[in-house]
């Protein structure tokens, strides 16, 4: 059996983990450069962990608890997660969690003042299809205040984690709104040096996975690393 | 095709996630030489880091309906995460390859402050293949027991990891 190795990233859509302007990263990023592997990627970066399905039961719908409606408004969020060459990944686990309508946490350490919804959690999983096509239901997350400087505030966001077909695909990031004026003054957006590569944090509105009488649509797809050498890239 | 997403950091509220029965890989019955993993996260100031998310993923033993290879922790009040799994054997080269690895686990560790989550392996002390394994063999001596376990008592292993600074752990660029 052979696995090709998946590609480098390419340079400055990443963030980088030494971003001063998100203070937390001052003492826990790496000063020493990261090693490479004297083999390139070996068995374990290239082998997946093993989700069982009948373990890991899918919940495509956040957007209520019991049976009871959450406050705020419903939208919902589907795309597919690619590779970089255009290949689905089916069948592949997304983990998502999100604060509700109100930019609050249902989590302990979050003491920000604004109010719980007993009928808003703000986790679920869901799995990829054949065609890498997955979608789920929320509640629009509210803005919420984090202490890294004066009046800062994180804009709308949904985080999710993606474990894709190989421990190197590993992916957490976050999904943001358009037309979020926070968005220009948040470090965390901002820690990803190329402006495309951040741009492409952000779901488009769209008006075909908006369902008439019920919830606005957005659509946001994921690429993780592709396989192989680069392919040329048009000059043109 | 764009380029691959831009990770982002877990932040200090991924326990929404949390399900703590993942730190016991050997939940869903798979058998083998069982051992518990555990060590602190300490950061560039020395102190410990008591909201990372810490994932764990071995190719060793084999995926299988019993093993899913893969566990998640996060860091306790002592900055201390702990896993049960199972001792792995040593791991080819190429998936399938008769060229082989000493016998390892790798770690992913998440956390607020960290953009990009930080790869990292976890050897263990005394084992024969040590000597022969490539990225062991590649780092310098001052260095290399950073990834090293030692058993603290039967079947207890420890490996402190440390983000920053004296005693720095080894990262992957994976
Ligand atoms: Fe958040």
């Amino acid at each position: 059996m052979t696995t090709t190795a998946f590609r480098p990233y390419a340079p400055g859509t990443q963030p980088l983990n030494d971003t001063p302007s998100y203070r937390s990263t001052g003492k826990r990023h790496p000063v020493q450069p990261l090693v490479a592997l004297p083999t390139g990627q070996t068995a374990t970066e290239l082998l997946p962990p093993h989700f069982a399905a009948a373990r890991y039961p899918a919940s495509a719908d956040l957007s209520r608890v019991n049976g009871q409606e959450a406050q705020g408004e419903r939208i919902i969020v589907a795309g597919r997660v690619l590779d970089e060459d255009g290949r689905p990944l089916p069948h592949t686990m997304i983990e998502i969690w999100q604060a509700n309508a109100a930019g609050r946490y249902d989590h302990p350490l979050d003491t920000h003042p604004a109010p719980l919804d007993p009928h808003f959690h703000g986790a679920a999983r869901v799995f990829t299809d054949e065609e890498g096509r997955y979608s789920f239901t929320t509640i629009k997350p509210g803005a919420y205040p984090w202490r890294n400087h004066a009046n800062a505030w994180r804009p709308n966001h949904i985080h999710y984690s993606l474990f894709g077909a190989g421990f190197a695909q590993r992916l957490v990031t976050q999904m943001y709104f358009p037309g979020d004026p926070l968005l220009e003054l948040d470090p965390i957006f901002h820690a990803t040096p190329d402006a495309a590569a951040r741009n492409r944090l952000i779901a488009a509105f769209d008006i075909g996975i908006t369902q008439p009488e019920w919830a606005l649509g957005y659509r946001f797809d994921f690429v993780l690393r592709g396989r192989g050498a680069t392919p040329f890239e048009d000059a043109a | 095709m764009p380029h691959a997403t831009a990770s982002q950091t877990i932040g200090p509220y991924w326990h929404l996630l949390e399900d703590k029965d993942w730190t016991d890989l050997t939940r869903f019955g798979a058998q083998g030489e069982r051992i518990a993993l555990t060590g602190r996260i300490i950061d560039g100031d020395g102190a410990l880091v008591t909201d990372a998310c810490v994932e764990l993923w071995q190719a060793s033993p084999a995926a299988s309906d019993q093993w899913d290879g893969f566990g998640r922790a996060a860091t306790d009040k002592q900055g201390e995460f702990r896993f049960v799994t199972l001792k792995p054997g040593p791991v080819p080269v190429s998936p399938g390859g008769k060229v082989m690895q000493a016998p390892h686990i790798s770690l992913a560790i998440f956390a607020r402050g960290l953009m990009t989550h930080l790869h990292t392996r976890v050897y263990f002390q005394g084992e024969a293949l040590n000597a022969q394994d490539p990225l062991l063999c590649a780092l310098p001596d001052t260095r290399r027991g950073t990834l090293i376990a030692q058993e603290q008592a039967p079947s207890l292993w420890r490996l402190d990891i440390v983000l920053q600074g004296d005693g720095e752990t080894v990262f992957l660029d994976v």
